[in-house]
């Protein structure tokens, strides 16, 4: 793959494992076990066989008539919200639980931002009988309070992070200080393409089915190998890696990652991480991140839980410095707008994360025969909250 | 050779080591802090400069980051408040910190700058082996500073083989994985760690740090290294009233 990782564990200048020496025994054995493991034949069994009968795989790639109409191109939805759980973070998790099991681990802890991955982690450990813990920032135990009670039901314990922002960021250096402190039994199940390597890596590859589906699913509907454009939204980046990673190589497919601008790039409450950020070091990877000159992470924001993190993935990193993708941003009102029109026109309540990728196809021009795919990466269940105090339902 | 080379070569045990954060409580002390740690007889100091995301930290020292930070400590200003230290602190001094500040202050400056100012070690807990080696070792070489590596229980011989060759003053050797502010673990398994650490012979001395919080810690740690780091308890007397005037006290309830 021209756009994959080296053997070092970087992508061009981004990546790598900038870890303390506790974490390194847990990291170096990922490092030497993941791809033996997950090639391996009653893995991939195993894997098949849950994301067929567990989480009801293949997602369906929805012709999406009534917005290619607004649009004016062939609007194809890869619908993730389908999934088991309601979003793509369940096809990561199974992925993860498999290799924890195989690896011997017999705990499991997970960070957590709209509270998607934590449900997902949850769920897994719930079908594998093994303990879990997961980190929520306390401003999204509050935000997105069902996921919590979902998780709790699911039999895990969901612990609040309580410094800095008290948001995803925060989440995710509780997650690794307990990695640190429990340093045998314990597999850390990263819920995006973030981390320290070969986590970016290995959690591509199991978001990978989302493309390597909506590909031939394509070719079944328009007898087109390749859409002119593929586009998600990005907080760490999980679901947009997912769904371009097998369309990375065609040079000729316009990949669109779409960044949450929260009250807009220069109103001092954004997420947009490609347009704020520098190169520097954040949770174990160099990458691109939000930081003030003297290399303090700044907190970042967005309505949406999912995509309110600092930094985006090594890989996005470089696919955003060697100009093979293109990174937008959209703020909070121009998301829920969107939400609105796609649950009117199509019947399909979106995730607000998902609600970004949507509202930027405002802002494209297309010609009429373009195929475009989306990733409805989850559904809006857990914001009901937040779309009825916006809307005054 | 510098300070740290020095002091290792004089002294082989009971060494005293204390870690804290610049800008704690208030955000003009570090340099009287380091002199009255020298006073009180404190064989050598890390000076940490403060990160918002510090992973390898417990409550104590992230509350004193956050709360240097909110002072508005940077590592510019730690680097103006260094400008007198070697004319007031003749005892070896390590900054340590977390490796984004770093990068954007430029690795190369900051060692260079530290070099400058009488440093004699870097710690940075989240720098591992390889990208150390391949980018940015020579910078430190360059400049005559230790860089400082960890060792948990979980470290394999072959990498403290290695981490004992890329090091040039000490080991850092911590008693459990864990973040700072735990409690020394002392059972059969770590006596068998220490004993087995022992047994390599390394070329540099060891000391342990993380969890050394009082004389008994500090004591049982000398048995096996050659000496121990106190962080998270000196700097929570850094929080209480009168701070300065206790630091005497303090390392003398520490090593007697
Ligand atoms: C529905 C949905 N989409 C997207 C995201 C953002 O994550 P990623 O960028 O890793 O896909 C989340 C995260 O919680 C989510 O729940």
């Amino acid at each position: 793959m021209k756009y994959g990782v080296n053997e070092k564990g970087y992508y061009g200048d981004f990546g790598g494992a900038y870890i303390p020496e506790m974490l390194y025994p847990n990291v170096e054995e990922l490092r030497e076990q993941y791809l033996k493991i997950i090639n391996d034949a009653d893995f991939i069994a195993e894997f098949d066989q849950l994301l067929k009968d567990y989480v009801g795989r293949p997602s369906p790639l929805y012709h999406a008539k009534r917005f290619s109409e607004k649009y004016g191109a062939n609007i194809f939805f890869k619908r993730e919200d389908l999934n088991h759980t309601g979003s793509h973070k369940i096809n990561n998790a199974i992925g993860q639980i498999l290799l924890a099991i195989r690896l011997g681990k017999k705990r499991i802890i997970a960070e957590t931002g709209a509270g998607q991955h934590g449900v997902a982690t949850a769920t897994v450990c719930a079908l594998k009988g093994i303990e879990c813990v997961v980190y929520m920032g306390a401003v999204d135990m509050e935000r997105q309070a069902p996921n919590v009670s979902r998780m709790k039901m699911l039999g895990a314990k969901v612990v609040p992070a309580t410094s800095g922002s008290k948001t995803l960021k925060d989440a995710t250096n509780e997650a690794l200080r307990d990695w640190i402190g429990n340093p045998v039994d314990t597999h850390y199940i990263i819920g995006s393409v973030v981390g320290p390597y070969p986590y970016p890596d290995m959690v591509a590859r199991f978001q990978s089915v989302i493309s390597a589906e909506a590909k031939k699913q394509l070719f079944e509907q328009t007898g087109k190998e390749l859409p002119e454009y593929v586009m998600a939204c990005v907080g760490g980046g999980s679901n947009a890696m997912g769904m371009f990673y097998h369309f990375l190589d065609d040079e000729k497919v316009k990949l669109v990652a779409v960044e949450a601008a929260g009250k807009g790039v220069d109103s001092g409450h954004s997420a947009a991480t490609t347009f704020l950020g520098r190169e520097g070091v954040l949770h174990g990877s160099r990458t691109i991140l939000m930081q003030t000159d003297d290399g303090q992470v700044v907190e970042p924001y967005s309505i949406s839980a999912g995509l309110d993190y600092p930094g985006i993935g090594p890989q996005h990193a470089h696919l955003y410095k060697i100009n093979r993708a293109q990174y937008v941003s959209i703020t909070d009102d121009e998301a829920l707008q969107a939400g609105l029109l796609c649950s009117q026109l199509e019947g399909i309540i979106p995730a607000i994360e998902t609600a970004h990728a949507l509202a930027y196809l405002e802002k494209m021009t297309f010609n009429p025969d373009d195929n475009v795919v989306i990733c409805l990466s989850g559904r809006g269940d857990k914001d009901l909250d937040t779309y009825i105090k916006y809307f005054g339902y | 050779m510098n300070r740290l080379n020095a002091l290792f070569n004089k002294k082989k045990d009971n060494l005293l080591s204390i870690y804290y954060t610049a800008g704690y409580p208030e955000v003009n002390t570090t340099l009287d802090i380091a002199e009255a740690l020298e006073k009180a007889g404190v064989d050598f100091l890390e000076i940490g400069f403060p990160y918002s995301d510090p992973v390898a930290d417990g409550p104590t020292i992230q509350h004193s980051s956050e709360k240097a930070l909110q002072n508005g400590m940077t590592l510019t200003l730690l680097f103006e408040q260094l400008k007198d230290l070697r004319k007031r602190v003749t005892i070896p001094i390590l900054l340590m910190g977390y490796v984004n500040p770093i990068v954007q202050y430029g690795v190369e400056r900051f060692c260079k700058q530290a070099a400058e100012l009488g440093v004699d070690g870097i710690i940075v807990p989240d720098l591992p082996m390889y990208e150390y080696e391949a980018m940015y070792s020579r910078y430190f070489i360059d400049n005559n500073l230790s860089n400082i590596f960890l060792v948990t229980p979980q470290t394999s011989e072959e990498r403290i083989r290695k981490i004992d060759e890329l090091s040039n003053s000490f080991i850092y050797l911590l008693s459990s994985s864990s973040i700072t502010g735990g409690n020394l673990q002392v059972s059969v398994n770590i006596e068998d760690y220490y004993k087995r650490i022992k047994a390599m012979q390394l070329k540099n001395p060891a000391i342990i740090g993380f969890g050394i919080s009082d004389d008994k810690s500090f004591k049982k740690a000398c048995e096996y290294a050659a000496g121990a780091i106190v962080g998270s308890a000196f700097v929570k007397l850094l929080g209480t009233e009168g701070y300065l005037d206790k630091i005497q006290g303090f390392v003398k309830s520490i090593r007697p």
